[in-house]
């Protein structure tokens, strides 16, 4: 496959391995953002293969995970109301919350339709005139542009009976939570590929800088990963702590300016609590004043008790760093992938999810390491 | 397909609850459409069952068809369902020759629709050899069904030289793939509800009874195992034999026979093509020494001309399917929990 093979050669794999091993003369920790570039290490086998002094630690850049016990109740009390289809992406479906999980409430008859683009939550709203759609409108900035146009294109078309649920989370926001934690051990970053396309790299010069840590925009496949490992490495070991951009093919230091300014026209930056991290502020977009009639929070007049999540899940843990899935005395034994305690275990691009289809060494899954 | 078959005149357009009475309506839909199509000697005596002597050991299988949709880039529910239990035979080393089969129709599918399901199951008995000896046709209320449901059974001898059973299954054998994997998923999802995106890929629904019977004439009881990864793709069927024979599956990433537009459409829906389903190719687990030339063999026959070796059984990692990337690490490949969903991003 044109501009994929390119990027999982094997000589060039090798190649970057072997400068890593070459430069690396201390122990270093270094954090991937994005829970697809925690898949693709893990997936690809590439955790065994870099330097034993180099720990890759799983941040909190899965979506899914990320989204807080509350919100994901507030999803399931929307779909069982009457005349409502929930629309979501179908990786939030199994993820349990307070007591149900979206799969469960649509065997017991709720209408939940899994899209893959909000625009297709258009497209039911306008087949559907006489029932409410709602989008679950989860993901990172990644996805915020499409779902943020999504509610432009519905006044435009006057649709009234299209709405959104609002769980927007930012990086920036969770990096500087992560680097001001007092048990912080990270010292580089791998930033997300994807996200650093729609904003850019701008955002994280401050931090880089406050912090005196390392930043590299990285890719997804494996000579990308490795390639920023490598330079997050060279800067470590020389000492410096700059923003540097490996995935220069799709993110540009302005980013999308189009899709900043779409994101600008539909929501505002609002407090968020990070499902297993707790309130972090400013770190999330809610639909602005301007849009508040496609905003399902307000529409539908949502009023549910903030739930409690599962004290022995330990996920907040496992995406500040602080520890690795199978150090959790429940993985793949009280949780897994079936029968989940929290949603890293759930979701394709969670931490624990990965360990659990594709840890290399096959015994870790049933030994347990606790700490 | 249809300009040799044209739709017979029906005095009915759509099928309805009186197709599935008994009565006039059930008579007239199968003396006209199913009689006439798959008409053979012991279908034609219209008993209640069929009769027929076997001699020798025998294997017996059944499976349900629910896909949706009924008609799909390289086929159709009928000829899978024919293709499905012919296969589930062949897998036991066995030649179907006696199938049964049911339909459960939703009300107000259209006859043209069952008319050409009928065709595709005509066509795919006619390739495969056997005869559908005996069946029923039920038709349920608008809304509880999902247009067709169809259940075949089939009965096959067991060729006299396979001795198909994992218990034979040890270090050192090789584990073959007879074609291409994810190619029936793909095609299936294609058109999937907000997901229809443009495609040249066909399902890859076929009849293998002809090529392990082959495979059986020439090898015999070097041939180990046989089972076609349908639903839960190769990943599944490596991991039940890895359970019940508590060896160690070891697959080579970059050995596994994949369509580059195949494999583009796993990327871009966050699809591993290791789960999704297949429905014309299986997985042999032989005995080294014949591992190329059973390869060599199914190179010549119309459903193996894609195969390879993906691996070997080992006595390390017992009872897990473990793959080495193409970049050279290894992962363990697990079941799969639920169904695959899509991404968010």
């Amino acid at each position: 496959m044109k501009y994929l093979t390119e990027y999982r050669d094997p000589e060039l794999v090798q190649e970057y391995l072997q400068e890593v091993h070459r430069i690396t003369t201390r122990p270093w920790t270094l954090m991937e953002i994005c829970g697809g570039q925690t898949h693709s290490l893990v997936k690809n086998g590439l955790l065994d293969m870099l330097p034993p002094q180099i720990t890759m630690v799983h941040g909190p850049g899965c979506p899914v995970c990320v989204t807080s016990i509350s919100v994901i109740d507030e999803a399931v009390w929307l779909a069982q109301q009457p005349n409502v289809i929930l629309a979501s992406f179908g990786d939030m479906l199994r993820v349990p919350g307070s007591k149900k999980s979206l799969l469960e409430a649509k065997a017991e008859g709720a209408d939940v339709r899994i899209l893959y683009s909000p625009i297709e939550a258009l497209q039911l709203a306008k087949e559907n005139p006489g029932k409410e759609v709602v989008f679950f409108a989860v993901g990172f900035e990644t996805t915020a542009p499409a779902n943020a146009l999504s509610v432009v294109q519905a006044a435009k078309l006057g649709l009234p009976n299209y709405s959104i649920l609002a769980s927007h989370v930012l990086v920036p926001p969770a990096m500087e939570a992560i680097l001001g934690d007092r048990e912080n051990r990270i010292d580089g970053f791998l930033a997300a590929g994807h996200v650093c396309a729609i904003m850019g790299t701008e955002e994280y010069d401050p931090i880089a800088l406050k912090y005196q840590t390392p930043i590299v925009v990285t890719g997804f496949e494996p000579v990308d990963l490795l390639q920023g490992i490598l330079m997050v490495v060279q800067q470590l070991e020389k000492g410096e702590y700059k923003v540097e951009n490996q995935y220069a093919r799709s993110v540009l230091r302005e980013g999308n300016r189009l899709a900043q300014d779409t994101i600008r026209e539909v929501f505002i930056t609002s407090d968020r609590t990070w499902r297993g991290i707790g309130p972090i502020p400013q770190s999330g977009y809610e639909v602005n004043e301007r849009y508040r009639s496609y905003n399902a929070r307000i529409k539908f007049h949502i009023d549910i008790e903030a739930a409690e999540e599962n004290g022995q899940c330990i996920s907040g843990d496992i995406m500040k760093g602080l520890k690795k899935p199978v150090q959790c005395p429940n993985f793949g034994k009280a949780c897994r992938p079936e029968q989940p305690l929290g949603a890293p275990m759930v979701s394709s691009e969670g931490a624990c999810a990965a360990y659990y289809h594709y840890a290399s060494a096959p015994a870790e899954i049933n030994t347990p390491v606790c700490n | 397909m249809q300009l040799a078959c044209p739709l017979p005149k029906f005095d009915f357009d759509v099928i309805t609850m009186g197709h599935g009475s008994g009565g006039l309506l059930t008579h007239k839909l199968l003396q006209t459409g199913v009689f006439d199509l798959l008409k053979n000697d012991m279908l034609d005596q219209q008993h209640d069952g069929a009769r027929f002597e076997l001699k020798g050991p025998v294997a017996f299988s059944t499976d349900s068809y629910v896909i949706s949709p009924i008609f799909f880039p390289g086929g159709n529910i009928g000829e899978l369902a024919i293709n499905g239990t012919v296969n589930d035979l062949a897998m036991c080393g066995a030649a179907a020759q006696y199938l049964s089969l049911a339909f459960i129709i939703e009300e107000g599918l259209t006859m043209e629709e069952f008319w050409k399901v009928l065709v595709g199951i005509r066509d795919a008995a006619q390739e495969a050899g056997v005869r559908v000896v005996t069946g029923d046709t039920k038709v349920v209320e608008k809304g509880k069904g999902d247009k067709l449901f169809i259940n075949t059974s089939g009965i096959g001898l067991i060729h006299p030289q396979a001795a198909i059973h994992h218990n034979r299954i040890e270090a050192g054998d090789k584990i073959i793939i007879s074609g291409n994997i994810a190619t029936h998923g793909i095609a299936i999802m294609s058109l999937r509800k907000g997901l229809e995106f443009e495609t040249s890929i066909l399902s890859d629904t076929a009849p293998l009874n002809h090529t392990t019977k082959r495979l059986l004439d020439l090898f015999g009881e070097k041939i180990k195992f046989l089972r076609d990864p349908t639903r839960g793709g190769l990943a599944s069927v490596l991991n039940e034999i890895a359970g019940m024979t508590a060896l160690g599956y070891l697959i080579n990433q970059g050995d596994i026979p994949i369509i580059e537009e195949v494999e583009g459409a796993c990327e871009m829906l966050g699809l591993d093509p290791l789960y999704v389903a297949n429905e014309g190719i299986f997985v042999a687990v032989v005995k080294k020494e014949v591992a190329k030339a059973v390869v060599d063999a199914l190179h010549n026959d119309p459903y193996g001309a894609c195969a390879a070796i993906i691996g070997e059984v080992t006595p390390e990692h017992p009872g897990k399917v473990v793959l080495k990337s193409r970049i050279g690490g290894s992962r363990v490949v697990n079941y799969l929990t639920g169904e695959q969903l899509p991404r968010i991003c």
